[in-house]
């Protein structure tokens, strides 16, 4: 209880304090999922889209595969991104293993699956509401998918937002492929893991409620942001 | 005004869903100008007929045949669905959606879809969600969607089931005047009062099968079949 009450009063030191530490882990922690966050919806939304339109023979097989890829232990993708990245594997020559962009793949690889699950449930259901009409009207493939994407776009924010929330408190894959390396890797998911191995539990706790806050203020800014097009609440 | 993608020819349609026989077969030529009124008790298969002709079934026998390659055909027909679909947007954007897809301009498909809406008598805050609308108001929207492409086909599945009679009469006059230009309509109803005014022409629908058609006078001076008689005599059928 005590370590507690002592991790709250130091989350506020440092971040009154404007801690530069602090503040370079957090940031990174912030570059590193939201660029993965943004690749990852690029990827599985339209994803998710393009499994809930079209009729494929593997279409139920890809639906299962996806799901199962929902639950892909973040230390085996660590540990499969970190063979292909490393100087003996096959993209060794980039030179991306303890580096952000390889923090970003393994997280990319872990969320995808995510949002396109998730954004595929939510468009199914829209598809099942406007099928009619989208065939009716004639609209392309791409323009049903569009359309579908747009009109959705609240729940697919929330398919965002989970993987974000993911990708944020993953620490198995990024502390394999980024190695924690003061002023390189380090994230606050990784500094929390090492403080805890240190037996600072205070600082670890500290880490770990900015970590909460942050995760907090990045979905209350989304649903603000969001919010500003009144016109077109539902 | 000619169609170009009439006449639609009907051979031997017959639509099966789960063993069962739900329409047909049916056959029949739509072509030339005017109403079509399609009739029939509920379950009679009418908008089986109609998302048949649309091309939103399968049919399982026979084929519906329209003329024209198919880009074309489908560019130049609007369906009003008997239960309107909404979607997620203002009713204006609603409207203005076909035109979107068309390529037009937001702004100019905006301004279409306004005199759209009010040619159909929908007086509603059209920057509303259309979520909001009443169930007649919403079928307004359907029709004044359908109808902003101009196409040369429409199909109405039972458009003015949800309307008062003011409405009713204003739906009639936007479809009148849409025949008047030309525009071919085939419409279902179960009002009879609506199907004598607006019938150039009667299908009438009974167990899947089309079992009388002819000229709505011809039709409503004197039905051949005791079904059809007891169906516009408001008879419970045996
Ligand atoms: N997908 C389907 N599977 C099984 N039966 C179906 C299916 N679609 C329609 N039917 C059946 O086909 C028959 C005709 O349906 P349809 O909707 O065409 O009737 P309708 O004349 O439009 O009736 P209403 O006046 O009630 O709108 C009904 O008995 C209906 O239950
Ligand atoms: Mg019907």
């Amino acid at each position: 209880m005590n370590d507690i009450v002592e991790g709250l009063w130091q989350a506020a030191r440092l971040v009154i304090t404007l801690d530069p530490g602090l503040a370079e882990i957090t940031l990174r922690s912030l570059q590193v999922t939201l660029t993965a966050t943004v690749i990852a919806s690029v990827l599985g939304l339209p994803m998710g889209a393009w499994i809930a339109v079209n009729r494929f023979r593997l279409r139920r097989f890809a639906i299962a595969i996806l799901n199962a890829l929902m639950g892909l232990p973040p230390v085996v993708v660590g540990l499969i991104v970190y063979v292909l990245l490393s100087r003996s594997g096959p993209f060794g020559v980039f030179g991306l293993l303890f580096t952000p962009t390889a923090m970003i793949i393994a997280q990319v690889i872990i969320i995808t699956p995510i949002i396109a699950s998730i954004s595929h449930q939510a468009i199914r259901e829209l598809w099942a509401d406007y099928h009619d009409l989208l065939i009716s009207l004639h609209a392309t493939r791409a323009q049903r998918i569009k359309t579908l994407l747009w009109d959705g776009r609240r729940a697919l924010m929330t398919a965002a937002l989970a993987g974000f929330g993911r990708a944020i408190g993953e620490v198995g894959a990024i502390m394999i492929v980024g190695g924690n390396i003061d002023h390189a890797t380090r994230v606050l998911t990784t500094a929390i893991a090492l403080e805890t191995g240190k037996g600072d539990f205070g600082l670890a706790l500290a880490l770990g409620f900015v970590l909460i806050a942050l995760a907090i203020a990045v979905n209350l800014a989304l649903h603000m942001l969001s919010g500003t097009e009144r016109g077109s609440r539902w | 005004m000619v169609s170009a993608i009439l006449p639609l020819v009907l051979e031997d349609v017959e639509l099966r869903r789960q063993g069962k026989r739900i329409l047909g077969p049916v056959s029949l030529t739509l072509e030339g100008e005017g109403i079509t009124v399609v009739m029939g008790p509920n379950g009679a298969g009418k908008t089986s007929l109609l998302r048949a002709m649309h091309g939103l079934e399968r049919i399982n026998r026979g084929r519906a045949v329209w003329q024209g390659g198919a880009e074309e055909v489908r560019a130049r027909q609007a369906f009003v669905f008997q239960t309107p679909v909404l979607m997620r947007r203002s009713v204006l954007d609603c409207i203005a959606y076909p035109l979107i897809l068309d390529g037009v301009e937001r702004k100019m498909a905006r301004a279409r879809a306004e005199t759209a809406a009010s040619q159909v008598g929908l007086d509603v805050t059209l920057t509303a969600p259309a979520s909001v609308l009443s169930g007649g108001e919403r079928q307004k929207m359907a029709l004044a969607r359908a109808l902003i492409r101009a196409p040369e086909v429409l199909l109405l599945d039972e458009p003015c089931a949800n309307l008062d009679l003011h409405s009713t009469a204003e739906i009639e006059r936007v479809l009148i005047a849409a025949r008047d230009r030309g525009t071919r309509i085939v419409m279902s109803t179960h009002n009879v009062g609506q199907a004598r005014r607006l019938a150039d022409d009667i299908l009438f629908l009974f167990d899947g099968r089309l079992i009388e058609t002819g000229s709505g006078d011809a039709f409503f001076a004197g039905p051949e079949t005791p079904e059809a008689m007891a169906h516009i005599n408001g008879d419970l059928l045996p």
